[in-house]
């Protein structure tokens, strides 16, 4: 990013890829997928005491073609999980996702015939949060690295990240 | 007084009650598969149990007769509980008990589907935990817990014939209200699903209703969608080690799950909890009772469009929280309670601290009550919305806050005493319209006799030991542990081995944020539970939400989700 002092009428100039992702970054619009425990403490960070609005992700949509973040709070069933896979479809690119607390993660202590171990066997995951459920701050943790990685990587679509993946 | 009942009842039916017994003060006969529909109808007629409170069954594949299905009966009005027992073989089936009891269906429903007890004459016999792809019942001794069964879609609750059936009902409705046939045709209807993945839904609740216009013609429910196995799960761990899991099935209001659980395997074993243990566990079951009403509340007005009320109640919330976890050191899944006692004391300055947070929750409390008590808009969507009748609230095996809007005073603490609850000064806040209003409003007041019933507890705190003097229940002192060989074997067995409770049953129950929540505790004589089943407050509750949804809008029905309180991890365990 370069300011020009001299010119009479002020003008930044940056990179296209920059300036998007720079307001991108604050402007994460989150859908939580809020299925147990985990989202309770989603609640308490949305509220005002912890206040994720000082993130720029206080815009809570539950239409997954409005957001861009999908925080997956609390256990993922093999029943739940078809609809976790059509919710993650339905939104557009480029898309994040979180994994809040020991169960979206891996399972948790959850491990029987009913519940997926872990949510990244259905869909591809940016950021785990430990705990079980995991403090407000915990996730606003998650949430800045996130915004780091939107900064470094931006337009390019979920697909591409996670190539490691044989479907995304 | 239940055992004059069960001499009625021999009378009644001479010699085809095949055994009668008390363990643990739980009045139990056997009767035969066939005689039992009599029984449960002559009970609930002559002997006023008006409520099937669960329905249990246990495997024993040993048996001839595999399975055994309970029917836990219960009358408030002449204070009896009951367990009615049938044993059958496999693919023996049992008659159902849907037309005794309206409580029956989904209860039913279950042992079906983890136990694969087949019910004669069930109107709706499906799956309702598990996916409609699994095969097998998972609650059977000889189902491995770790073989899970991948799901590849959702199921339809409606097919076209039932579309073309309720059209045909629809037709039938308009052509009597205005005498001209008025002729709706299926493509009229339209279905669309709340939830699964819905805030207004609470995260894991489904409901298909089929609209005519704006009109809910008929609502189908579906639940599951977080089944975690914890009566599986227990049956893998130890007594103590199931302690972390009841967090996780209420987890508004943890504590309360642990205190009754503990208490409850306290009753098996046949120790009761120090004075001292018994009024701690009522401070923080009071407690959980306030934060689970608040966010019950605060989110049923937010589902409502009072979003202000949110931020009032959840600060409150928020503040409770934070002494939570000084006192235990997490703020929601809280693990306190233990098999015996507690896991510790309270903390110096405990009870200043809490005072200070009654009083920001009176604080919230009249922030709220002065924003909606008289406000038009909010009177407007909760009077009358979502009402139910004593009566079938009772069918349907309402318990709390729900039924006592009702109009009820039905409240287990008074009924049946525990922890030393006698010795309170509290009253039952009721309701008379049984609507939404009357739920939200039947709450707020519980917090206030909450709040009267901690600051008792506090000034009247008892002093002496917190755990129980017995070693083969709670751990040892550490100096013990470290000190001699006896105490190292003490802690090893404890923990290896877990508590050996001796071989039998009992049903513990207490007053849970939303009802009777109560644990069916079966023992084999080993560490591990032979058997737990969790008799969640909100199962009935939501058994009842297609029937409290259909006839109204979709608004409505939102409204009416939130005020019932339904919390999934308890609903699907
Ligand atoms: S990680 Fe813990 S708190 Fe979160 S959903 Fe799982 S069990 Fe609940």
């Amino acid at each position: 990013m370069a300011v020009d002092l001299e010119s009479p009428s002020n003008f930044i100039t940056t990179r296209l890829r920059q300036a998007v992702n720079w307001g991108r970054k604050y402007s994460l619009w989150p859908l939580p997928f809020e299925v147990a425990c985990c989202a309770i403490e989603f609640m308490s960070t949305v509220s005002s005491y912890n206040d994720i609005s000082r993130f720029g992700a206080e815009l809570v949509r539950f239409s997954p073609r409005q957001s861009d973040l999908l925080i997956i709070a609390g256990t993922i069933s093999y029943k739940q999980a078809p609809i976790l896979k059509t919710i993650y479809e339905q939104m557009a690119e480029p898309k994040w996702v979180i994994a809040m607390g020991a169960c979206a993660s891996s399972g948790g202590f959850y491990n029987n015939y009913s519940t997926l171990q872990g949510a990244d066997r259905v869909i591809p995951v940016d950021v785990y949060v430990a705990g079980c459920p995991p403090t407000p701050e915990n996730l606003m943790f998650a949430l800045t690295q996130i915004q780091e990685k939107v900064e470094k990587e931006g337009l390019v679509p979920a697909s591409d990240r996670h190539t490691d993946r044989a479907e995304a | 007084m239940s055992q004059k009942l069960v001499e009625r009842l021999q009378q009644e039916f001479s010699g085809e009650i095949r055994t009668v017994s008390n363990p643990k003060g739980d009045e139990t006969v056997v009767v035969d598969r066939e005689k039992l529909v009599d029984v449960l109808t002559h009970l609930r007629d002559s002997e006023g149990c008006e409520q099937l409170s669960d329905v249990v069954g246990v495997d024993y594949p040993d048996r001839d007769e595999r399975f055994e299905v309970n029917y836990l009966l219960r009358s408030w009005k002449n204070n009896h509980r009951l367990i009615v027992k049938v044993n059958a073989a496999e693919d023996e089936p049992v008659p159902t008990a849907t037309g005794v009891y309206r409580s029956a269906d989904w209860h039913e429903r279950e042992v079906y589907d983890l136990l694969g007890v087949p019910f004669a004459d069930h109107p709706d016999l499906r799956r309702i935990l598990c996916h409609h792809e699994f095969e097998g019942h998972a609650l059977r001794k000889d189902y491995p817990i770790e073989q899970g069964q991948e799901c590849s879609r959702p199921e339809h609750l409606f097919n076209d014939q039932d579309i073309t059936a309720a059209a045909r009902r629809a037709t039938t409705l308009v052509t009597d209200l205005d005498g001209a046939l008025d002729e709706v045709h299926p493509s009229d209807l339209l279905t669309v699903n709340l939830g699964p993945s819905h805030p207004a839904m609470h995260g894991a609740l489904r409901a298909e209703v089929l609209l005519d216009g704006e009109t809910i013609l008929e609502a189908r429910t579906e639940i599951g969608y977080i089944h975690r196995c914890f009566e599986k799960e227990s049956e893998d761990h130890t007594w103590a080690q199931v302690m972390p899991y009841t967090d996780r099935l209420n987890y508004c209001s943890a504590m309360l799950n642990n205190s009754i659980y503990a208490s409850a395997v306290e009753k098996l074993i046949g120790v009761e909890a120090t004075p001292r243990a018994q009024a701690i566990r009522v401070i923080v079951s009071e407690l959980s009772r306030i934060i689970d009403h608040l966010v019950c509340i605060c989110a049923n007005l937010v589902d409502i469009g009072a979003l202000t009320n949110y931020w009032y109640l959840y600060n409150v919330r928020e503040s409770i929280y934070e002494q939570l976890e000084k006192l235990c050191g997490s703020r929601l899944t809280t693990n306190y309670a233990r098999i015996g006692g507690m896991s510790h004391d309270l903390y110096e300055g405990f009870d200043l601290e809490v005072l200070a947070k009654l009083d920001q929750l009176d604080e919230g409390i009249s922030d709220v009550m002065k924003l909606v008590a008289r406000n038009g808009i909010f009177l407007d969507r909760t009077v009358d919305v979502g009402v139910i009748s004593q009566a079938d609230a009772l069918s349907f095996g309402y318990t709390g806050p729900c039924l006592r809007a009702t109009g009820l005073a039905y409240d287990l603490r008074k009924t049946n005493p525990y922890w030393g609850y006698e010795n309170y000064d509290f009253a039952i806040p009721t309701g008379t319209n049984g609507d939404t209003h009357d739920r939200i409003m039947v709450r707020m007041a519980e917090m206030v006799q909450s709040r009267s019933i901690i600051i008792q507890a506090l000034e009247n705190l008892p002093d002496g030991p917190l755990n129980v003097d017995d070693h083969s229940v709670v751990m040892p002192p550490k100096e013990k542990v470290y000190g001699s060989i006896e105490g190292v074997m003490n802690q090893f067995k404890l923990v290896y081995e877990g508590i050996c409770v001796p071989a039998g049953e009992a049903y513990g129950f207490g007053e849970g944020a939303n009802g009777e929540l109560g644990f069916f505790c079966v023992s084999d004589g080993t560490g591990n539970p032979y058997r737990l089943k969790v008799r969640p407050p909100c199962f009935p509750i939501f058994s009842s939400y297609a029937f409290l949804a259909e006839g109204g809008m979709i608004p409505d029905a939102i409204a009416t989700l939130g005020s019932l309180n339904i919390i999934a991890g308890e609903l699907d365990r």
